[in-house]
């Protein structure tokens, strides 16, 4: 552990209304960000993600206790003094109008430059570093308009890398991504953390993601209370699969990812090894197959994966019809028709988080 | 030296070392990429588009003082100027009554609407907004209004002194402006988002739209038509006297606007990120809705509504230099702002000779293909009118 540079101390976040009693989201949040290490937030929908974030970054006032920035609470501070210790990257994609990169980067330097907002030759060299950092150098002059999601995500975190804080505090930096942008952009993220000695928290609905990059954990449940510890940590100690049991969705330990859990009440037996069987009890499972390794040779239906010179096919059984299949599409069909499918259920629960 | 300053430059070793995938493609500086970093396709625009613009502007300026109903010979105007000698005793006096005063106001009040609009565009996030969204427009008409079409008894005296120009018009429309910002900027204090604001100016301008609608359906023609001439817009009814009073209110609040030019750039990405720089958005919001009310209330008050220029100009701006950047933007809109009222007063006075033709249809009729053809020619053009 490094010095901390961001604590809370009896946190209280949510929404005070000046009719209705203060509607808290979670509460008794005391915790630590400190520098060189990657957090990820993580939580289900409305569990207050933004809202803590919000707090955290000063945007936000707290129900009740404390955000505090080297012991100095973040309400005290004058606004530029907080804008020099923390910067945020939002998860709405802006339409700035027409900005170069480097302009764009530059409006980071905000705090920094005096009245005018003119750049000093110091504030140049910080905006050119942090397009470097981010490794958009060759897009300095590009207009932010024409950039794709991923570049743009970048030049992003690269404004508010050039704001020099202490603390970078990042919304869902993944959302609008494909995988390996995903990936790219939390390497980027431990990285700046680990080689500038800043803290990083961001939230996120990567979970494998998550898993993989964070050095911390905070996970929100609904209604509380924050869970910190390393990923790991908090795997073994059941608290992400208390956090994201829901309807037909299970966080399985023993694979860090999700299971969807539909109720298979088809059971199908499953001959065979390697990874054609595993993949093959994917395509029963999506399918909303019970499947039976073990003793699957005595059920009907069966299937049974046969590897042959290098090839795979597989061979049903059903009834006392034995059909030999080409490709798990074709066996799916079978099965499909067996049950007497009119429409597929299927897909409802597959896209969510995962 | 770079290097030993600055905390996040990179060291490339490691950089490479733990993440490959992303330096190989992007940090290692080829030299295409080295040669790419520093040429800037908008820097050749940005520089000499600011010169460019006030050569423009002093060609205008000059052909307004040549050009008329009577032409002046652009040596003799240079003598008019400077008390030289002159062919002709009333040239100097054409021009010092006349259209010296008149260009200066024209000057003054296109720089003024257009870097209100700019403001209003920025601040509301809001390509279609310009000072009108405030309700400023709508107050100064009403104030007019309830001068010219309710005091029947006294109506008579108005049209007789002659419409523009009359100080009774541009108190009623000081009024009337102050009125509705002061309101706006009331509540502009208790309201968080631009949005909600932006939506009560409009209101307001409906109420005070509806008001002198009813004052006009219980007048007779001879108001109405005084009112109507008043809503043309003209630069030609302010005499040296009242330019003492115009002038710096419109100055001041061009000094406010340029003051105001660092958190408009950080109002560029929206009040969140603005706030989170640093930016205290109540309060630059609070001296922006100040200075565009000097603006555009100062000259609605001694010009009527002029359309359009406060809408068009920023577009202009942007699509010419290529930037949202207010550095270059404000003084650019005020320059270009200037020029384009010249001209458009040249336009409404050239065809005939003798007569006039109201200045807002000049604006609209001229500005609006303009715009069109600007817009439509935009590589970007949906970010072209993006705030």
């Amino acid at each position: 552990m490094t010095e901390p540079i961001l604590t809370t101390c009896n946190l209280s976040i949510g929404y005070a209304s000046p009719r209705h009693s203060p509607r808290v989201v979670a509460e008794d949040i005391t915790t630590s960000l400190c520098a060189g290490e990657l957090v990820c937030l993580i939580g289900p929908n409305g569990a207050g993600k933004s809202t803590l974030m919000r707090t955290l970054v000063g945007l936000q006032p707290p129900l009740q206790g404390h955000v505090l920035l080297d012991g100095v609470d973040i309400h005290n501070l004058k606004p530029k003094d907080l804008a020099r210790a923390i910067s945020i990257v939002l998860t709405d994609r802006i339409s700035v109008g027409i900005l170069s990169v480097y302009a764009l980067v530059a409006l980071g330097r905000h705090p920094h430059t005096d009245w005018t907002g003119r750049l000093r030759p110091e504030d140049e060299t910080a905006v050119r570093g942090a397009i470097e950092a981010v490794g958009a150098g060759r897009l300095a002059h590009r207009n932010v308009s024409d950039l794709s999601d991923g570049e743009r995500q970048r030049v992003m975190i690269a404004r508010a890398l050039a704001q020099e804080p202490r603390l970078m505090v990042l919304d869902e930096p993944t959302a609008f991504l494909d995988l390996p942008r995903r990936v790219e952009t939390m390497r980027l993220l431990k990285h700046l953390a680990r080689s500038t000695m800043r803290a990083i928290l961001l939230s996120t609905h990567d979970l494998d993601l998550a898993l993989r990059c964070a050095d911390l954990v905070w996970l929100l449940p609904p209604g509380g209370p924050l869970r910190v510890g390393s990923p790991e940590d908090l795997v073994l100690t059941g608290a992400f699969e208390a956090a994201f049991r829901g309807d037909g969705v299970a966080f399985d330990a023993s694979t860090g990812g999700f299971r969807i859990e539909d109720a298979g009440d088809n059971p199908v037996g499953l001959v065979g090894e390697g990874l054609p069987a595993f993949w093959t009890i994917r395509a029963l499972e999506r399918e909303r197959f019970q499947v039976v390794a073990q003793g699957g040779d005595l059920l009907n239906p069966r299937i049974e994966v046969v590897s042959e010179n290098g090839g795979t096919f597989w061979r049903s059984t059903v009834g006392r019809v034995v059909c030999e299949h080409r490709s798990l599409y074709e066996v799916i069909s079978t099965l499909r028709r067996v049950r007497g499918d009119r429409f597929i259920t299927m897909g409802q629960a597959s896209r969510k988080g995962i | 030296m770079l290097k030993q300053h600055h905390p996040w430059k990179v060291d490339r070793v490691s950089f490479e070392k733990e993440i490959p995938s992303v330096t190989s493609t992007t940090v290692s500086p080829s030299p295409r990429q080295a040669a790419s970093v520093h040429p800037d396709p908008g820097a050749f625009r940005r520089r000499w588009g600011l010169p460019f613009l006030f050569f423009v502007l002093m060609i205008a300026f000059a052909l307004s003082l040549s050009l008329g109903s009577v032409r002046i010979p652009l040596r003799e105007v240079v003598a008019a100027l400077f008390g030289w000698e002159s062919a002709n005793p009333v040239w100097p006096r054409i021009i010092h009554l006349i259209r010296l005063p008149k260009a200066l106001t024209a000057v003054l009040a296109g720089a003024a609407l257009s870097a209100s609009g700019l403001q209003m565009q920025t601040l509301f996030r809001n390509p279609l907004a310009d000072s009108s969204v405030l309700g400023i427009n709508a107050g100064a008409s009403l104030g007019v209004a309830l001068v010219v079409l309710s005091v029947s008894a006294t109506g008579s005296v108005f049209l007789g002194l002659g419409l523009l120009g009359n100080l009774g018009l541009v108190a009623a429309a000081s009024l009337g402006s102050a009125t509705v910002l002061s309101v706006v900027l009331g509540v502009s204090r208790k309201v968080q988002s631009a949005l909600t604001l932006l939506i009560l100016g409009l209101m307001f301008g409906y109420v005070t739209g509806a008001l002198v609608s009813l004052l006009i359906y219980f007048s007779i023609p001879e108001q109405v038509q005084a009112y109507l001439v008043w809503t043309f817009g003209s630069f030609g009814g302010v005499t040296w006297g009242q330019m003492k009073v115009m002038a710096p209110a419109l100055l001041a609040g061009l000094v406010i606007a340029h003051a105001l030019i660092k958190p408009m750039n950080a109002l560029l990405l929206g009040e969140a990120y603005a706030r989170s720089l640093g930016l205290s958005v109540k309060r630059a919001r609070f001296w922006t809705l100040i200075s565009a009310s000097l603006l555009a209330g100062g000259t609605t008050a001694f010009c009527g509504p002029i359309a359009f220029l406060g809408l068009a100009v920023p577009h202009l701006c942007r699509s010419l230099f290529q930037t949202s950047d207010h550095r270059v933007l404000m003084p650019a809109v005020a320059l270009m702002g200037g020029a384009l009222a010249l001209l458009a007063d040249l336009a409404a006075q050239m065809p005939g000779g003798r007569t006039i033709l109201p200045l807002n249809a000049v604006t609209s009729l001229i500005g609006a293909p303009v715009v069109i053809w600007v817009i439509l020619r935009g590589r970007t053009h949906r970010e072209a009118l993006a705030p």
